[in-house]
């Protein structure tokens, strides 16, 4: 077997284990962490691919951004293991969704074995890509020149994502009167001015 | 030279595993987590077609998905937060308010 389909199982293997491994833990924190380690093993994937900027993307971004976002929930919403999940839910729900779940999945094995694709993938490792395909300039060039508006509409998206989060996340103002909101964001916020403007004093 | 069938499998199963997160988990922060694996695993599958046919548009689509990816874990653990203030539980068997 080439080097090519060693890296190829082993970084599958770590993918679908970590991925199993996060539905299958009962404590939160574990799960995030096994979810970031089926991540690393998905870029793994995407260099033998030859996307080395949406690797590099991929661990940046979603290990080091929103998996630390999710990790920030979690002690923000001070769970301690496995105290907070009650009773299971009925067994006749519990049998139809495992039926459903893993019946979707087969249908769409079969229908890849039996569909048409049957090419074979360029892979190498990194010195083995051929010239400058899939480097951050020429992702950059595509984006800032055909895929310009879905890119700036991003933008838009984002904007609205953060707004959004703020004005969910925070307590009605008319609930406790003029108390402060217990929320994290505008908290940290607050408490920030407030550090500014002591350390700004003398 | 590996045969493109097996990316579409390594897709395909993290998107069941994802699947089956969503169906069973009754963690409601475990199950925002198994809707990002599905967004993944859509993304290998879109990097696989790329390198097949040798263009970079599938880069720009998965920049793209990253970016929703973003707000929708940002949305919803907001909304995780307000839940939660409100109902003091993770369950989501107990997030039952609307179910008629």
């Amino acid at each position: 077997m080439s080097i090519d389909g060693i890296v190829f199982f082993i970084s599958t293997f770590v993918a679908v284990f970590g991925a199993i491994m996060m539905i299958a833990q009962r404590n939160p924190v574990a799960s995030v962490l096994y979810f970031i380690l089926s991540l690393v093993a998905q870029s793994v994937l995407y260099i033998q691919l030859g996307a080395l900027f949406v690797s590099a993307i991929l661990i940046i971004v979603y290990s080091g951004a929103i998996l630390v976002l999710f990790l920030f929930v979690i002690m923000l919403l001070n769970l301690r293991g496995t105290e907070d999940l009650g009773a299971a839910s009925p067994t006749i729900s519990n049998i139809t969704k495992y039926i459903l779940a893993v019946g979707l999945t087969l249908e769409f094995v079969f229908v890849i074995r039996a569909s048409i694709f049957s090419y074979p993938v360029a892979t190498g490792v990194v010195g083995n890509t051929t010239g400058d395909f899939g480097t951050a300039e020429q992702v950059a060039t595509l984006l800032f020149t055909r895929y310009l508006y879905p890119f700036e509409l991003t933008s838009i998206l984002l904007l609205t994502a953060i707004v959004g989060a703020v004005i969910i996340a925070r307590k009605e103002p008319g609930n406790e009167g003029t108390a402060a909101p217990e929320s994290g964001m505008i908290k940290e916020t607050k408490s920030e001015m407030t550090v500014d403007e002591v350390t700004s004093e003398p | 030279m590996i045969n493109i069938t097996a990316y579409l499998l390594v897709g395909v199963v993290l998107f069941g595993i994802g699947v089956i997160g969503v169906m069973i988990s009754r963690n409601i922060i475990v199950l925002l987590m198994s809707v990002e694996l599905m967004l993944n695993a859509a993304n290998v599958v879109i990097i696989a077609f790329s390198r097949t046919l040798n263009l970079m548009d599938g880069h720009a689509f998965v920049f793209l998905v990253l970016t929703v990816a973003a707000a929708e874990a940002a949305v919803g653990l907001a909304m995780v937060i307000t839940i939660y203030n409100n109902r003091r539980t993770i369950n989501i068997d107990r997030y039952s308010l609307l179910k008629w």
